[in-house]
């Protein structure tokens, strides 16, 4: 049978949601995989909702448009639950049996007893991840929390490498192309400044990455195929 | 993109080369690749000539097909989500590919030119969406009656309140009766391939039509998908316009046809005779694009499982695309399950149809619009050649997307009698129904 999974990501304006969805749908292509994304964006400013919809599988995919019923939900930020910081509210709404939600918190929250008794009744399973304190932990800086995020439901899916994730990563700063939106440019150009060099942005981000990864292997989330990873991912000129 | 082109072959500009070539410092004239651009029969562009794959979208495999497609003049007006596309078209006119192009004052002045430009016989091409498309309408209406061979195409957008920038293709709805050749395009392979094939059947002397190239807005125009092309220095032959059903217009042929039948404005029987002569013509011809539909696009409809299936799904467009993963959930449920695409809504394939569905229990039409236009003329072509019952439904609108659950759940819901969970609207017709799910359906129409 086909490993499909269908995920949304719900996080909060300037955590880089779009951009993460980016590079995990890059990255499970570059590991032979399909995939296929949906940005949606409200007003687009820091702090303000964002969601982004993507499908990733190893067999064809040719479903189009927002994901309504999703496997997989990634929570970017505990405001979305907590604040109601997002298109879909409940956080859940939609979420298929024994479905996955992935929450960057440092513990696990105290949700709605509502909330927590429809969580159950779908066999849903809460994976509570400190993606922010991870990313300032292993790269110095809150800003990598999408790839911690995405190194661990690389992991989760197996449907990507470490290997293919740093690939993406280094698509996506070192120019191919990519058409972002004019705030995702800024933003951008604001993160190089910071880390003066490209290449040693490209190392933070693999760092949280294979973190993430990690993360979720050693917390048994991961797909049965998937490994840690140990190597130190190389990265290259 | 990333094709290759071919080293120029001798091509009817042999003067040109050779002067760029005694002079390297000479300006690089931005139309060279478009004059090296050979002419190829339709029959070795569609089903020999090697393709190779790009991952473009919607807009942009339309680009490419009117980059092959030789065509003469294109006249755009912004709406979205056409927007994009017809600028792109005007990047080819800049480079070439394009004789002429400008953009209109507004949709009833580009099409009235449209007709102007295919009247006077040279091949036209634009493109329109939702609100867009029924300011056009009048003048679109108009075409097959003339007898005009354009390709329009029709990136569908809400145009029913409240008004939205959003996908929904309720107004395929009003081009279906206009008389022109309508094609819905699944994705930004059927939007290359479809808009291509249109101008050769388009222009077929026993067609002489327009054709309408309808693909549902945002969802293929904005997004990428697989292409296959064929190399870029191929472009179809010019149209040949003494090979039209009716003369063309210029200083010395007035519109004879339009001169001898005037608008007539009296009620009296050759008013009523002269009218159904050209309707009569028009729809005839509709009917004799059929074989060019088969030969150069290989069916008005694709059928996969349909044999011994418990249920059938048909749907066109996006909605097709949706029905494929519905296709996939079914059968990991165990259910048996085929799928028909409709790729031709006129002419429609009705006898297809009903040679498909003879011995279906069980047909869900899934769509993108309040109407159910593509239910109505389903159940419209099998009526009296099959006992199955039809649900018209899940249908979405508005821009909403379709889940693919939705779809499932009508056809478990149909195999298995227990209440549908659509939030959305949905109708039973046909079959062995209870006449309260009939007269519910009668009421949704």
């Amino acid at each position: 049978m086909a490993k499909r999974f269908n995920i949304r990501m719900a996080g909060v304006g300037g955590q880089g949601v779009v951009t993460g969805s980016h590079i995990l749908s890059t990255a499970v292509i570059q590991a032979g995989g399909e995939s296929t994304i949906v940005p949606f964006y409200g007003s687009e400013k820091r702090m303000a909702p964002v969601e982004s919809y993507v499908r990733v599988s190893d067999e064809p995919i040719y479903e189009i448009g927002e994901i309504t019923f999703p496997h997989i939900i990634i929570i970017f930020h505990p405001q979305v639950i907590t604040h109601g910081k997002s298109y879909t509210m409940p956080f859940y709404f939609g979420l298929k049996e024994d479905g996955i939600a992935l929450i960057n918190n440092d513990g696990p929250m105290s949700l709605h007893k509502d909330q927590a008794r429809e969580l159950e009744e779908r066999r849903a399973k809460l994976y509570y991840f400190p993606a922010t304190k991870l990313s300032l932990e292993v790269s110095g800086m809150d800003l990598c929390t999408n790839m911690a995020l995405m190194g661990c439901i690389g992991a989760i899916t197996g449907l990507t490498t470490v290997e293919a994730l740093e690939q993406s990563v280094k698509d996506r700063f070192l120019g191919k192309g990519f058409v972002v939106s004019g705030g995702t440019a800024a933003l951008d150009s604001v993160v190089e400044r910071k880390f003066k060099k490209k290449q040693e942005l490209i190392d933070k981000n693999v760092a949280v990455i294979q973190a993430g990864w990690n993360y979720a292997v050693d917390h048994g989330w991961a797909a049965p195929t998937v490994k840690r990873s140990e190597a130190r991912a190389t990265v290259g000129a | 993109m990333s094709e290759t082109v071919k080293a120029p072959e001798t091509t009817g500009q042999p003067a040109d080369s050779a002067v760029a070539a005694a002079k390297p410092a000479v300006r690089k004239d931005p139309h060279a690749e478009a004059k090296r651009q050979r002419v190829v029969t339709p029959e070795y562009l569609f089903l020999e000539a090697p393709r190779t794959k790009e991952f473009i979208t919607g807009s942009e495999a339309a680009k490419e097909a009117i980059r092959r497609s030789n065509v003469d003049l294109a006249i755009a007006y912004p709406i979205t989500p056409q927007s994009e596309t017809m600028q792109l078209v005007g990047v080819l006119y800049g480079e070439g590919y394009v004789k002429e192009y400008y953009r209109g004052e507004e949709e009833v002045g580009v099409m009235a030119a449209i007709a102007g430009g295919s009247r006077a016989g040279v091949r036209c091409y634009t493109a329109t969406a939702g609100p867009g498309t029924l300011r056009g309408l009048e003048g679109i209406a108009s075409w097959p009656g003339h007898r005009l061979p354009v390709v329009a195409m029709f990136t569908c957008r809400v145009v029913n309140a409240p008004l939205a920038i959003q996908p929904d293709n309720i107004e395929v709805a009003y081009l279906l009766n206009c008389g022109m050749i309508v094609f819905h395009a699944e994705n930004q392979q059927d939007m290359y391939d479809f808009t291509l094939a249109g101008f050769t059947i388009s222009e077929k002397n026993d067609v002489t039509l327009p054709v309408g190239v309808c693909c549902d807005g945002f969802f293929v125009t904005h997004a990428r998908g697989y292409v296959r092309m064929q190399d870029r220095s191929m472009k179809l032959p010019p149209r040949e316009a003494w090979r039209g059903a009716v003369p063309v217009l210029d200083a010395e042929n007035p519109p004879a046809r339009l001169s001898r039948d005037a608008p007539v404005q009296k009620s009296n029987f050759m008013a009523y005779n002269i009218h159904a002569v050209w309707q009569q013509e028009v729809w005839a011809a509709v009917e004799r694009s059929r074989k060019y539909i088969n030969q150069y696009m290989g069916g008005l409809l694709t059928a996969e499982n349909v044999e011994g299936a418990e249920a059938v799904i048909i749907a066109s467009g996006s909605a097709a695309a949706q029905s494929r993963e519905a296709v996939r959930i079914c059968a990991e449920k165990g259910i048996k399950i085929g799928l028909i695409k409709i790729r031709s809504l006129r002419p429609f394939p009705t006898q297809e149809l009903r040679a498909l569905c003879g011995n279906a229990k069980l047909i869900v039409v899934p769509e993108f619009n309040y109407v159910g236009w593509l239910a109505k003329e389903v159940a419209t072509a099998i009526y009296g050649f099959s006992k199955a019952k039809i649900i018209g439904g899940p249908r979405v609108y508005g821009g909403q997307s379709m889940p693919v659950e939705l779809i499932v759940d009508e056809v478990e819901s149909g195999l298995t009698g227990k209440k549908s969970t659509n939030v959305a609207q949905s109708s039973v017709m046909g079959g062995a129904v209870n006449q309260d799910d009939v007269a519910h359906f009668m009421r949704s129409i």
